[in-house]
């Protein structure tokens, strides 16, 4: 049985298209995928995203706890801090991919993917270092991302400016929205310019219906998990289980940046290292011939298998489909062509730099 | 709701189907479009190419997923509707008017309901 958001009516009423994602129900759509996708692109785009898991680490252990936990070193970490982290398992695969926030020296919250929120929580509890004290309180909060352009003038008006996080990945807690608590990270999973807000689960029919209609004189439309995920891909953002799983290493992956291998430890460091020099890497495909990639489709050089393809779309700015892929590193050279099984087609597509799409700052 | 056309003939797969000059026309019905949402590439067959009742004769991409379209009639391809390769969206803006192939020497049909009965079949799919 799949759990309700605390907008899932909202949600229904507003004629969105519900599916099951994550263990949740939350909407596909509501209008549609391109329209939606492009509002963010070109205005903003309001997402509930309450189904993220948030758990929160205290204590006089916690940073030690997380840099033992995950990939990252967060030990000269500034408070309002957000750092990207992998979560890998002693096998050096990858586990999940998560945000710590710093809110305190002992003070720390982590927010994971949904679908990996119980498997989480239950290795971090089983792995965290003395003095430590960690708790699961995904079912008290509510996230919704703001996400867009347009998405600084939205949140002026609804709150102080001052308040508003002026930095790329840092955040505010204790933030005052129209008498409602929030946290609001400047942060989010488009490519764009954008906010995450999150508050107590009672408060979020309020924000949803506050932000949608301060947004309305800017084109602020509700977006569905569709649009979700074709930003993402446009943006070359992995997701877990298409470009990461706990059989891939973050660094066979692309995702060095959040692997810091001169850190003293953590748990899969070992193993990451025993592997060696990564064979495989994470690709950007963009299609030649006609037709839509999709994830789990094989790749070809001639009759060489090497590798396949993590996550697929039309892409709705470009106009034709862009996907992610993992293939040998020998034919990972911008500008080579290989062929993708399309459903028995094989479809010419070209290696093209990641990110697809960066936004102008 | 959905508009599903009375002189109109449908499959349980969501095809509409009408007879024009001796051929059959198909194409996808409003509540088709509307479940695939934003259709943005279809891959159609080639004129000449044999067709059978029940069976698929294409694939729509829709942003989200790949979709099979079956074949109403058994028969043989006359003409494609090269329009959809250009402008895909032409099934999500106008589905009855978007055909995808008419047939010629028909020799047989797949269950062929009614537009009520098509209706109904809807309601319990949704």
């Amino acid at each position: 049985m799949e759990l309700k958001t605390p907008l899932y009516d909202a949600h229904v009423k507003a004629g969105g298209r519900i599916v099951p994602f994550a263990g949740y129900l939350l909407p596909v759509q509501y209008e549609g995928v391109i329209a939606e996708h492009m509002a963010v692109r070109e205005k903003a785009g309001l997402f509930d995203v309450s189904h993220m898991g948030e758990i929160t680490l205290k204590g006089k252990g916690a940073l030690a706890s997380l840099n033992h936990l995950l990939s990252n070193d967060y030990t000269k970490m500034p408070l309002g801090k957000v750092r990207y982290g992998i979560l890998c398992n002693e096998e050096g695969g990858v586990k999940d991919d998560l945000l710590v926030y710093k809110f305190g020296e002992e003070d720390y919250f982590i927010v994971v993917n949904a679908s990996n929120r119980h498997k989480d929580y239950a290795w971090m509890k089983d792995h965290i270092l003395e003095d430590t004290e960690i708790k699961d309180i995904s079912d008290e909060v509510a996230q919704v991302a703001l996400q867009g352009p347009l998405s600084r003038d939205i949140m002026k008006k609804v709150m102080k400016e001052e308040d508003i996080p002026e930095k790329y990945y840092t955040a505010k807690r204790d933030v005052d929205i129209s008498g409602m608590n929030c946290i609001i990270s400047y942060t989010g999973y488009t490519g764009e310019a954008g906010y995450e807000i999150y508050t107590a689960n009672e408060n979020a029919q309020k924000l949803w219906d506050l932000l949608l209609k301060e947004g309305e004189e800017f084109g602020l439309r509700p977006c569905g998990l569709g649009a979700r995920d074709t930003l993402r891909l446009e943006a070359s953002m992995p997701l877990y289980g298409h470009e990461m799983d706990e059989d891939i290493s973050p660094l066979e992956t692309g995702l060095d940046y959040g692997v810091k291998m001169n850190k003293e430890d953590f748990i899969g460091k070992k193993a990451i290292e025993e592997k060696g020099e990564p064979k495989i890497c994470r690709v950007g495909l963009r299609i030649v011939d006609k037709g839509v990639l999709r994830e789990h489709q094989d790749i070809y050089v001639g009759e060489d298998k090497i590798g396949h393809t993590t996550s697929g779309t039309y892409s709705p700015l470009f106009k034709t489909s862009i996907a992610m892929a993992l293939i040998d590193k020998k034919y990972s050279d911008i500008g080579t062509i290989v062929e993708v099984d399309v459903r028995g087609r094989r479809l010419k597509a070209e290696v093209v730099p990641m990110p697809f799409y960066k936004r102008e700052k | 709701m959905f508009n599903h056309p009375k002189e109109l003939k449908y499959t349980k797969t969501h095809e509409w189907v009408r007879e024009e000059d001796g051929l059959c026309v198909v194409g996808l019905t409003d509540f088709a479009q509307d479940a695939l949402g934003d259709i943005v590439f279809v891959n159609l067959p080639s004129v000449g190419d044999e067709v059978k009742a029940g069976e698929v004769f294409c694939d729509v991409e829709s942003v989200k997923a790949v979709s099979d379209v079956y074949s109403p009639v058994s028969g043989v391809i006359e003409e494609v509707n090269e329009a959809l390769t250009d402008d895909p969206a032409l099934v999500n803006n106008d589905c009855y008017g978007a055909w995808f192939i008419k047939v010629k020497e028909v020799t047989g049909e797949d269950e062929l309901l009614d537009a009520d009965t098509y209706e109904e079949f809807c309601k319990s799919e949704a």
